[in-house]
């Protein structure tokens, strides 16, 4: 059941980025005002700092979403 | 305390008129623009949890602990002759800390030197952009320094934008070099011996890959590989076997890591976004971990924006888990830490995020202002709450 699970979700990650590339088109830069808004940002918010932190103590899991994998504090 | 944040505000301001005074005169060939202040953060927040599994005490008792955080940093950039622009960042961060379960390491004191602590941690990075080849490169170094551990950091990073400036691949090699003092519970000093440092390093490769897909929506691939090395055991976290014999911590020496993670951003209408965040985690421990997170920005003006959010975690236990008194003396590796265990865990809250670039508050530098709210609960039973405000000059 586990297999399965990781199995569905790799397959809906892989499945979401090829759909999106393949139907993806060239965006001119006057184009752009909706992406360039500060809330569509492709990475953390600054204030998003601190509970990144106290999620790499918390969780024995960490990275992928820009932030650390380790090191740097008595984390794991 | 005091000292520390005026010696941290002394230092910057050093820094600051330092560059300040950069003369881009001398050379009247080309005109290069003088260095200035892109933008100056302040972060503050303050964590606070309580749960009844500490680590210390072999997987029960009190997790009560604070955490007063707050960061302070500097962007400063310049172009040259060939028309890139190099950005400098200046970052300083100071954590104070107080927590219940390490003062049981010592529990004969009535407040040990490892109730509260101070970490401090600043780091310095430079990129530089190229427009017109497309690409961007950089490197930093950083330091952290707290009672028992320290740690010297350093990064490279290349980024190359399509033609189009609609797709961006990127790739961060990390190192971490650090040191952790040995400290055994009381109990067990006399036994294991004392004092010493033993090493702990760390060696991250990041890879991104980030696409527009159309005007309004665009999304990002991260894919981290991780390895660490040296003392990856908590020599303070006790472990009581079957037999009720007290041990100390004790994992395998390495660690890999494969985190991998999918944002995908979409902006719906003209008031709407969806922040959207999915990550998938594997380790060489046994962990398996995912989490699935989303965050709704409204904008109720156009500068003016509410952002619920909502996160969901769930991972497996580490091999080498097993609850007090669940250990047996046949097993080569064991932890009672229950932040390797087995759990769910929920994160919800919300960000309010003010912007004008006419100034806050009769302050015509500051240009945003943020406060944010989240509160998490695992099913083990720890919670906690979270406090973030954050400034933004310019």
């Amino acid at each position: 059941m586990k297999r399965i699970r990781k199995i569905a979700l790799l397959t809906l990650m892989s499945g979401l980025f090829a759909i999106s590339f393949s139907s993806c088109s060239s965006v001119k830069e006057y184009n752009k005002m909706y992406l360039n808004d500060s809330e569509m940002a492709l990475s953390a918010r600054q204030n998003q700092k601190s509970e990144m932190n106290f999620m790499l103590y918390r969780e024995g899991s960490s990275g992928g979403n820009g932030g650390k994998t380790g090191g740097g504090c008595g984390c794991n | 305390m005091k000292k520390i944040y005026l010696g941290v505000a002394f230092f910057y301001l050093s820094v600051l008129s330092a560059f300040a005074q950069t003369d881009s005169t001398q050379n009247s060939s080309y005109k290069t623009r003088k260095l200035k202040v892109d933008e100056v953060n302040f972060v503050s927040s303050y964590y606070h949890q309580n749960g009844d599994n500490s680590a210390v005490t072999g997987g029960i008792g009190t997790e009560k602990l604070s955490d007063f955080a707050n960061s302070f940093d500097v962007t400063l950039s310049k172009s040259d002759k060939y028309d890139r622009t190099h950005t400098f960042d200046f970052e300083l961060g100071v954590d104070h800390y107080t927590s219940a379960s390490s003062d049981k390491i010592d529990p004969t004191t009535i407040s040990s030197a490892s109730a509260a602590d101070t970490r401090i941690y600043p780091s310095a990075n430079w990129s530089m952009k190229d427009d017109k080849k497309h690409y961007t490169f950089g490197s930093g170094l950083s330091y952290s320094q707290e009672y028992d551990y320290s740690s010297i950091g350093g990064n490279i990073h290349f980024t190359k934008i399509s033609q189009d400036n609609n797709r961006e691949f990127g790739i961060k090699l990390m190192a971490f070099l650090d040191s952790w003092k040995v400290i055994y519970p009381i109990e067990l000093r006399q036994e294991l011996g004392s004092g010493g440092h033993k090493p702990r390093n760390s060696y991250n490769a990041s890879f991104s890959l980030s696409q527009i897909i159309n005007p309004r929506l665009q999304m990002a691939l991260l894919l981290d590989l991780g390895y660490q090395q040296g003392q990856l055991g908590t020599l303070y976290q006790r472990v009581y076997f079957q037999d009720n014999s007290v041990h100390v911590e004790n994992m395998p020496e390495t660690r890999f890591k494969l985190p991998i993670g999918l944002r995908l951003n979409y902006f719906a209408g003209d008031r709407f976004v969806i922040r959207s965040l999915f990550r998938y985690y594997t380790d060489d421990w046994g962990i398996k971990g995912s989490s699935a997170e989303i965050e709704t920005p409204f904008k109720v003006t156009p500068f003016l924006s509410l952002s619920p959010f909502y996160r969901f975690y769930t991972q497996t236990a580490a091999d080498q888990f097993a609850g007090y008194q669940a250990h047996n003396a046949q097993e080569n590796f064991y932890t009672s830490d229950y932040d390797l265990s087995k759990f769910t865990s929920n994160y919800a809250g919300v960000n309010f995020r003010f912007t004008s670039v006419d100034g806050i508050l009769g302050m015509k530098k500051l240009n945003t202002f943020e406060f944010r709210y989240g509160h998490y609960n695992r099913s083990n039973g720890l919670n906690s709450n979270n406090i973030t405000m954050a400034l933004k000059f310019k």
